[in-house]
């Protein structure tokens, strides 16, 4: 691979993965409130 | 016939924030990721893509993602309900958005059963080497010509018998709801399809011209960021690679629990849609390096993409490639988990309207609907004409279905009704990530501006050339004569009545939600609520 193919395939890979572990961080630091409604039902 | 059995009163829902995430991004990652992408990435300049790619991603992925979150989780209904609530004159764009569902359904079940015998033909080599195109057009699809004999009504059972199953497989998880079907479901097949998906890379990594398959796919052509075509195509992708504005995200939206980050969701999806895509864009091109070099050829002269890389290329691969076997199983198999999770919440976005409007129960709903698709899916893409109105619905319903409907929304919501700062709100109060007038500038200003330039390109080039070269009839039959129904259609549904017993005039759930967030009573359900309170008093 030519070093500017793989400097793209570097920043690819960086800001897209990297977006993504950002979102998880993201969420992971707001975590979802639990038992303020009730449960929704089960069809079956 | 006996009425269904009246169902809950309570809305389903997923099982938790992180289940409603798997089955957004279940939804969001489709053929389309693996088998569009790579070449879409490749034609728009290998590595200079990025640029438009993120820019789409940011500027019009995202936001519309927001957009379709907010309208499902604030008016908490299926298309045409949330449509509904938030003013009755938008209610046939949720209907529009249905039966756009229905005609991607019906193909998209073929695609999988396709994928699903691929599966099975790539542990045997059952094509044989050298004579993987034949053996797909002639030998598999036993294809015809819709210009000779018409749509064809001839039976080809290696197609027929495993659509059958398909339908079963996802009428099944639709029976058993949003929380054991659907939730259950991406619960297993997302975990896996990344882990086969991973595999396939690594493998296609070590496969000899693998470096010049990567090298083709991320060598920059910076001048063609000079070509707008290059952006509408990076703004198009993003568009159909996201699932949005055709009701899934609405649907699914609607089934999250009232305190649920969603800004926070949706960027976890967008990007792990994206996430896949790379990865798709790695594994694919190194194994075409493979193909290149080993056909002693260039890059550029194997790369390909839909249904001729899957079927055409990838068999080939398969056949030249030390443990190609397993790479054919991994890449098919993949397609079929794909596949499979994306078609269940097309399904669901169906299901969930009938079920809204009539007040029946899940499984009776699912049944009505379900069996009459399976029927017309078997009978127009398990004979030998299939591959031709697939082609042609396909083509037709992604630009005049999707993106029109995409274009009138967000006009009738931003401008028509003004609904977005409400959305905003809605959004701001229950999210970690807060969006402000840069998402309402988004999506009021630049998504229509986008949309429409989309749109007229397509017009454009539809009415110039006839699509496909398939015969006149035929065109306007399945691909105008198709849109044209959609929007007719849609309009129709809108105008039939919604019995006492479906959600629109009877919903404890939403009256609750509705008072809780210190909302306007519903004009429908809460009128209903002060009668029958005033008629026990």
């Amino acid at each position: 691979m030519t070093p500017t193919a793989l400097v793209m395939m570097a920043i690819a890979m960086l800001t897209v993965w990297g977006g993504l572990i950002a979102g998880i961080v993201n969420l992971a630091k707001h975590p979802e409130e639990e038992g303020h409604e009730p449960q929704p039902p089960v069809e079956l | 016939m006996t009425p269904p059995a009246a169902p809950s009163t309570r809305r389903e829902a997923f099982g938790s924030r992180n289940v409603f995430i798997l089955s957004a991004i279940g939804s969001a990652v489709g053929l389309g990721n693996i088998w569009r992408f790579p070449y879409v990435a490749y034609e728009g300049g290998g590595g200079a893509f990025l640029i438009p790619y993120l820019c789409a991603l940011l500027t019009a992925g995202v936001p519309l993602l927001f957009f379709d979150y907010a309208i499902g989780h604030r008016y908490r209904g299926s298309a045409p309900l949330a449509f509904r609530r938030l003013h009755r004159a938008a209610e046939p764009l949720g209907w529009w958005q249905v039966l756009i569902c229905v005609v991607i359904s019906v193909y998209y079940a073929v695609i999988i059963a396709w994928s699903a015998m691929y599966t099975w033909f790539s542990a045997q080599l059952t094509w044989g080497k050298g004579n993987e195109n034949d053996f797909f057009f002639v030998d598999f699809l036993q294809m015809g010509d819709v210009a000779d004999g018409g749509v064809s009504t001839d039976f080809v059972p290696q197609v027929g018998v495993p659509l059958i199953a398909v339908w079963l497989v996802v009428i099944a998880i639709i029976c058993l709801g949003v929380k054991r079907g659907i939730g259950a479901a991406n619960m297993v097949l997302m975990p896996l399809l990344t882990v086969m998906f991973v595999v396939l890379v690594v493998q296609s990594l070590f496969l000899p011209g693998a470096l010049d398959g990567l090298n083709a796919f991320f060598t920059p052509n910076w001048q063609a960021l000079a070509d707008p075509a290059v952006w509408a195509s990076a703004y198009g992708h993003i568009f159909f690679s996201l699932s949005v504005a055709f009701g899934i995200m609405v649907t699914y939206s609607s089934y999250l629990k009232r305190k649920t980050d969603l800004t926070g969701s949706g960027l976890v999806v967008a990007f792990a849609n994206s996430s896949f895509e790379i990865l798709a864009g790695i594994g694919v091109f190194a194994a075409l390096g493979f193909m290149a070099a080993a056909q002693g050829t260039e890059v550029a002269g194997v790369a390909t993409s839909g249904i001729g890389l899957a079927f055409i290329a990838f068999p080939t691969i398969v056949s030249n490639a030390a443990g190609g076997s397993m790479i054919g199983v991994l890449f098919f198999g993949a397609l079929v988990f794909a596949g499979v999770t994306s078609l269940i919440s097309i399904l669901e976005v169906i299901v969930a309207a009938l079920q809204d409007k009539l007040g029946w129960s899940r499984i009776a709903t699912t049944l009505v609907v379900s069996i009459p698709l399976a029927i017309i899916s078997m009978a127009l893409f398990s004979t030998t004409t299939a591959l031709a109105v697939l082609d042609t619905a396909d083509a037709f319903v992604n630009a005049f279905g999707i993106m029109a409907v995409a274009f009138v929304a967000v006009i009738v919501v931003a401008w028509v009704l003004h609904k977005l700062p409400t959305l905003q709100a809605h959004l701001n109060q229950r999210s970690s990530f807060k969006i402000g007038t840069i998402w309402k500038l988004l999506v009021g200003v630049l998504a229509p501006i986008v949309l429409g330039y989309l749109l007229f390109s397509e017009l454009r080039s539809k009415i110039t050339e006839p699509y496909g070269g398939y015969p006149e009839w035929f065109i306007w039959v399945f691909g105008w004569g198709m849109v044209i129904v959609l929007i007719v259609g849609g309009v129709l549904l809108s105008l039939l009545p919604w019995s006492t017993k479906s959600r629109a005039k009877q919903d404890p759930d939403y009256d609750e939600f509705l008072e809780t967030e210190g909302h306007e009573p519903d004009p429908e359900t809460g009128a209903l609520r002060t009668i029958d309170t005033e008629a026990g008093r």
